[in-house]
């Protein structure tokens, strides 16, 4: 393992800010990966540095393919993880919304120009990113319908879901977009948890990296009896704009009557609102439809016309 | 009259409302009475609307018989943001001038956007009201995208602003209030003047007047009004940006829309630690200083000043850089 320091970023009153990658291999750029931009993914800031460690491992028993080359950056925005913000503490602006960069431009812009100087070229990338409303995922790869997008390569992870999204105006600013227009095969993988680490959606994600480096050769297993024995994986695919968004009529104290990943009847209870000062039920959020949970409100406190949940419909178009 | 546009129950006895003054000729509007719209309050960071709003809605309650269309003043469009002194919406810390047109089916935010548009729409002209950030002081200005510009330029024109900035269209800004309104074919200029946080008077009333000369140009407003002033247009000009190279503390040493000479001093980035001056920030062209930086600590990348200039000066790379824009 090389460790670089990609760059640094200065501030007064703070040490420099170094923006670390990890190195494995040498040779074609195959894979670079990409944890916390923002300041709350502590669970995707746990996730690299278990990969790091795996990697680490795998090189020392030289299972790094020859001519791979791996790239893990852990960590950029240390500078808002480190004083509890989200995004960047200076400006609040959000590093994943400033891709391709601008190197003449604002802090955040200059961050991620370069940034993505590094990440470019590569033959693919992952990110492990959060959703911009909080809240618990069934763990699942995304990918922007992009038109360059590989949907299949998707099934190579290994995790039961797998979410296409219409880029809406503001992902044309996110780091999984912008590599798919510099030629990257990118996608995202969601966990479970955000600002908390979750270990067992955590070893998920974990698998499911090494899954898929498995199979594009650019690592060997670790386990000689399952060479070659990877194959894709059908996962549940689905159209974002399919999910069935569960809606809150009243605000109060939020209890969950169900989990993520559940397999629901139409009008089973998913959850309930309490009235504050009195205690009682005041709103029952049943079930739609039949499917599964994708999503659910992570927060004991919910406001009318917020999204409790969101269920994978079983009935729905079906993508190629 | 007081109207409500839209509201949510918050979690503990408490709704988020949206509302909105909405002033008629005395006798009533007719059926087919113009109607504008003026806005603010996106950026709960961002004051210089409040004063528009109060003293748009005084000056028309004091001369009323001089209406004979409807004005609907939406002073507040993120009531908790202008509240808690947050500058995006609090508790998902979306930019609500991000998420428009909204959805009738989506969270919160995006459901109480869906609802502003569907207020304001059918509006013979709409202005939004924003007061840059609590980082850049701004020369009062409209600004337009270059792609709705040819519609736009009459009212534009009347809204007695000293600079009227077309500037390129960037995908992320189609997610803008302004945007989302224009595209549906109701006219919408944006607004943005002085600085977060603050209240400048002067600019308030420019700006009052200005409202007024549209109204009167819609045919809606009888009294007559203060000639307005012609505005610079951008297209006819280069916009120079200075961004600092250095992380460090911004002392200033220029004024504000006052016109500066190549090479001349705008301030200089200090160290209060060693004592030590990090940068010193030179104006690259001669021209106008309509940007400059108000909020003293800054990083490598902040931005310091734009100016406009005739671009036969040289310096600065001229590159629009709307990532940053406030809008
Ligand atoms: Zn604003």
């Amino acid at each position: 393992m090389k460790k670089e320091t990609l760059f640094a970023i200065n501030t007064i009153y703070r040490q420099p800010i170094p923006v670390h990658g990890l190195i494995f291999g040498s040779g074609e750029k195959s894979l670079a990966i990409v944890g916390s931009l923002r300041g709350n993914e502590v669970q995707q800031l746990y996730i690299c540095s278990q990969i790091v460690k795996l990697l680490s491992r795998y090189e020392a028993d030289g299972l790094i393919a020859p001519g791979k080359q791996i790239m893990v950056i852990p960590c950029v925005n240390a500078f808002s993880m480190n004083v509890g913000k989200r995004f960047w503490a200076a400006d609040n602006t959000d590093i994943n919304r400033m891709f391709p960069g601008y190197s003449k431009g604002e802090t955040t812009q200059r961050i991620a120009a370069s940034l993505f100087e590094h990440l470019k070229g590569h033959v693919f990338g992952i990110q492990l990113s959060s959703f911009y409303i909080p809240g618990n995922f069934v763990p699942h790869v995304r990918i922007l319908d992009t038109g360059f997008h590989d949907l299949d390569l998707c099934d190579f992870f290994g995790l039961p879901y797998v979410m296409v999204s219409k880029p809406m105006p503001v992902d044309t600013g996110t780091l999984n977009y912008n590599w798919q227009v510099f030629d990257t095969k990118a996608f995202s993988i969601y966990s479970k948890e955000t600002k908390n680490v979750h270990i067992d959606s955590a070893i998920q994600a974990i698998e499911a990296t090494f899954q898929f480096m498995q199979s594009q050769g650019i690592i060997r297993s670790a386990s000689p009896t399952e060479e070659g024995s990877y194959y894709p994986f059908h996962p549940v695919r689905f159209k974002e704009e399919d999910l069935v968004n569960v809606l809150s009529q009243r605000g109060g104290i939020f209890l969950h009557r169900s989990q993520v990943g559940d397999e629901v009847k139409t009008g089973a209870l998913l959850a309930e609102t309490l009235d504050p000062y009195g205690g009682n039920v005041i709103e029952r959020m049943v079930a739609p439809c039949d499917g599964r949970i994708f999503f659910n409100h992570n927060s004991n406190l919910i406001g009318g016309h917020e999204v409790s949940c969101r269920i994978i419909p079983d009935n729905r178009a079906s993508i190629a | 009259m007081i109207k409500k546009v839209a509201s949510a129950e918050l979690a503990v006895g408490e709704a988020l409302v949206i509302k909105k003054n909405r002033i008629e000729p005395l006798g009533g509007a007719g059926e087919n009475a113009k109607r504008v719209c003026v806005v603010t309050g996106t950026h709960g960071d961002e004051l210089e609307g409040q004063y528009v709003a109060w003293r748009l809605a005084d000056a028309l309650h004091k001369n009323i018989q001089d209406l004979h269309g409807i004005v609907d003043i939406y002073p507040a469009l993120n009531p908790l943001g202008i509240n808690s002194i947050f500058r995006g919406m609090p508790l998902s810390d979306l930019d609500l001038n991000r998420i428009f047109p909204g959805s009738e089916n989506g969270p919160m935010a995006e459901y109480l956007a869906s609802e502003m548009i569907k207020d304001m729409s059918g509006a013979a002209a709409c202005v939004d009201i924003h007061a840059s950030n609590i980082f850049l002081r701004e020369l009062p200005q409209i600004r337009i995208n270059e792609t709705v510009a040819q519609g736009l330029m009459p009212l534009a024109r009347r809204m007695n602003m000293p600079l009227v900035w077309i500037h390129a269209s960037a995908t992320v800004l189609e997610s803008t209030l302004a945007h989302a309104l224009n595209s549906i074919g109701t006219p919408t200029l944006v607004v943005e003047m002085g600085v977060g946080m603050r209240i400048t008077k002067e600019y308030g009333e420019q700006l009052v007047e200005g409202l007024f000369s549209l109204m009167s140009y819609l045919g809606i407003w009888s009294r007559k009004i203060a000639p307005t002033i012609p505005p610079i247009v951008s297209s006819d000009w280069q916009v120079a940006f200075i961004n600092a190279d250095h992380s460090g503390i911004f002392i200033c040493e220029a004024q504000h829309m006052s016109t500066v000479q190549e090479g001349q001093r705008l301030g200089f980035i200090a160290d209060p630690l060693s004592g030590r001056v990090m940068e010193k920030i030179n104006s690259p062209v001669t021209g106008l200083l309509f940007t400059l930086r108000e909020y003293p600590v800054v990083y490598e990348g902040s931005l310091l000043a734009r100016i406009l200039h005739s671009g036969s000066s040289g310096g600065g790379d001229g590159t629009e850089n709307w990532m940053e824009a406030c809008l």
